[in-house]
């Protein structure tokens, strides 16, 4: 932000602007030089900030309802949707919004993977992105808990009972992560504190998200470097306030749909019978968007092996930025990395299915070989990958795709040639 | 944009295979058209005034419904009875309450305020009562089951003998859509085991339709002004993508470069 030379128009403003450059800021923000060229995979970050607002003021009022007890939780869930005005609205958002959110957060994800996003300058946002998903992650299951219905209750026995694994301490932790010798009414308080925290944290992460962004700028789809401002590059504001507002509308009307129409298809019945911990169910399984790392967790057949499989298999996406050797960021001009790019996208849609399934038979040996390849994928194919692979050269800049090699350059070389005849 | 549009259909197609997929054992369930589905799907007022009446006088004498008043029954959305018929239906349960000044529990007839009066005093009693099974609270007991309003519909209609080398223990049924077949509710239902006063033939098919309607408005009691809100809210949203679509344009077009 160090460029800005920013005076304000008004003495008021002036006077302000000098003691707190906010004016300096949201000034930043509308003319933040962004590369034309972004596409719509790119407009998910500002979904992102939606869906986290929505979670957070939904939640907020949600927990003004709700009761944090054992005995009580189901309950004023039940309170919540019958009696609260409109409380099945905010619920059925928050609920919902849970899944939009880690849908937005996958799409987000697997597009830096496809235009390199993470690369050299931009490892620190990549490494806040992943601390972000882990917040999410836990977030997101201790609000599975909150119900306090027969999922939530087995699901936090099962994922609580994974510290067990660690050797020597790990039963004295599982005691300590409950409160007591069983997931009960200490546990229920704690996660319901974390639960309201955490967000938080995901927020205060975001801005240093946003922030480490905004020093060398947008990716783009090309991948090259750009100057900035330049002819490659438009204001923030309004090209990309209303190019990322059109995609957002998309999303909401999605994301409606399962709030109106199907609130609970993402969710699991035994949810809605009261937690009983004398009676399991037939199945435990989490919610969707953590099948993947399920699969993997189950695909293991020693405990702490498949605890430290699970767990590798998020923070080896920490290290991806030096794991990957390639100097060329965008998967458009890397022929090889593109193939194995959908392999991986197929595996780890194959692991979330198989991770719904029961861990026997077929199905476990399907995990256990996408389990290994998706290892594979990050140790050993793309370190190889960037010294082998013989890339398409890149163009000089985004305007002047002379060399580009996909079909949206060529449509915006055609729209280009038109306007100069 | 028609690419990312392509993009993104697919994944939605393949997960919405994968979640098809995913809803475990597949079993046809008996089908029936539901008033209450679809973009504007409202409950039938009459099939809930009935399945109302199915549930008092078949279903409540063992299942509990804790977490609705009969105040629910006069609100809108639901079987609507006029508040005089829900003050009568209310009042025809005895309630217990106190302590009164002199310490003493009492009985009195039901108020609107009151919650549905349990069969049971408590779990263990109607475990005592019912060979050892708990009959499930039915307050949300559609949204607990996996098949939903279908599988409550079948297994209402799934009693029959067992197939051959299946020997069943005392108190224990079969029941062609009970998960593992077994089931320790004998069938609750049988043609003419309720008198409807609207003229309704009370055939076991009808019962069980009318009860399961009634079961998914106690499950989701404002089904109807979410399907009504929805369908506004989504419109709405459609409008406003369209203008922004082309605000968006007209912006974009200032510079020589595809959307």
């Amino acid at each position: 932000m160090s460029d800005h030379n920013y005076t304000p128009q008004s003495k008021v403003g002036k006077w302000f602007n000098d003691r707190l450059p906010l004016l300096t800021l949201a000034n930043h923000l509308t003319d933040y030089p962004t590369p034309k060229n972004l596409n719509y995979w790119w407009t998910f970050g500002g979904i992102l900030t939606f869906c986290l607002i929505t979670q957070i003021v939904t939640g907020l009022t949600l927990a003004m309802h709700y009761i944090a007890h054992a005995d009580m939780a189901f309950e004023s869930v039940e309170h919540i949707m019958r009696d609260v005005n409109y409380g099945w609205l905010i619920r059925y958002i928050h609920a919902n919004g849970a899944s939009m959110f880690f849908l937005a957060v996958y799409i987000h994800i697997f597009r830096s993977l496809f235009y390199g996003s993470y690369k050299s300058p931009r490892e620190i946002i990549w490494i806040i992105g992943i601390i972000i998903y882990l917040l999410m992650m836990a977030a997101a299951f201790m609000g599975y808990v909150l119900p306090w219905g027969q999922m939530s209750f087995w699901g936090a026995t099962v994922i609580t009972n994974l510290f067990s694994a660690i050797p020597l301490v790990g039963e004295g932790i599982v005691t300590w992560l409950w409160g007591g010798y069983s997931v009960d009414n200490p546990t229920l308080t704690r996660f319901f504190t974390l639960h309201y925290l955490i967000p938080f944290l995901i927020l205060g992460l975001v801005v240093l998200h946003i922030w480490a962004l905004h020093v060398p700028g947008n990716n783009n789809p090309v991948g090259i470097d750009i100057q900035k401002p330049s002819k490659d590059t438009v204001p923030f504001h309004p090209y990309i306030v209303i190019k990322d507002g059109f995609a957002l509308l998309m999303f909401m009307i999605v994301f409606a749909f399962f709030v109106f129409y199907t609130p609970n298809i993402l969710g699991h019945a035994d949810n809605y019978i009261e937690a009983d911990p004398l009676v399991t169910p037939a199945h435990i399984v989490p919610e969707w968007y953590l099948l993947p790392f399920y699969a993997i967790l189950r695909s293991v057949p020693d405990k702490l092996l498949g605890v430290i499989a699970m767990l590798s298999a998020i923070l080896i996406l920490a290290a991806l930025p030096w794991l990957d050797t390639s100097k060329i960021r965008s998967a458009v001009f890397r022929p090889l990395y593109r193939q194995f790019y959908w392999i991986l996208v197929a595996d780890v849609l194959i692991l979330g299915y198989v991770g719904a399934m029961p861990a026997e038979g077929l199905y476990l040996l399907i995990a256990r070989v996408a389990t290994a390849y998706y290892f594979l994928h990050f140790l050993v194919i793309l370190p190889l990958l960037g010294f082998r692979e013989k890339t398409i050269p890149l163009p000089l800049s985004i305007t002047d795709p002379v060399l580009g090699g996909s079909t949206n350059f060529a449509t915006a070389k055609n729209k280009e040639k038109s306007v100069i005849k | 944009m028609k690419v990312f549009c392509k993009k993104f259909t697919i994944i939605f197609i393949v997960l919405g295979v994968f979640n098809i997929s995913n809803a475990a054992e597949k079993v046809d369930y008996l089908k029936t058209d539901w008033s209450f589905k679809g973009l504007f799907g409202k409950f039938d007022r009459g099939a809930l005034q009935r399945g109302y009446q199915v549930y008092t006088e078949v279903c409540s004498s063992c299942h509990s419904m804790k977490y609705l008043s009969y105040r629910n029954l006069a609100e809108k959305g639901g079987p609507e009875f006029t508040e005089a018929q829900a003050k009568v239906i209310a009042a025809s349960f005895e309630v217990k309450d106190g302590p009164n000044a002199d310490g003493e529990m009492f009985t009195r007839p039901g108020k609107l305020s009151d919650k549905f009066v349990m069969p049971y005093d408590n779990v263990k009693a109607a475990q005592a009562a019912n060979g050892g099974a708990y009959p499930p609270d039915m307050s949300v007991l559609v949204k607990a089951r996996g098949g939903g309003v279908d599988y409550i519909y079948s297994l209402l209609q799934g009693y029959d003998d067992p197939p051959e080398g299946i020997s069943l223990d005392e108190g224990v049924y079969y029941n062609k859509y009970m998960y593992g077949n077994k089931i320790k509710m004998a069938s609750p239902l049988s043609d003419g085991i309720v008198e409807y006063s609207d003229g309704t033939i009370a055939t076991v098919e009808q019962m069980s339709k009318d009860v399961t309607t009634f079961l998914m408005w106690t499950a989701e009691p404002h089904l109807e002004a979410r399907h009504k809100m929805g369908f506004k809210a989504i419109v709405y949203l459609i409008i406003l993508t369209v203008l922004v679509y082309f605000s968006m344009k007209k912006i974009w077009s200032r510079i020589e470069t595809e959307v």
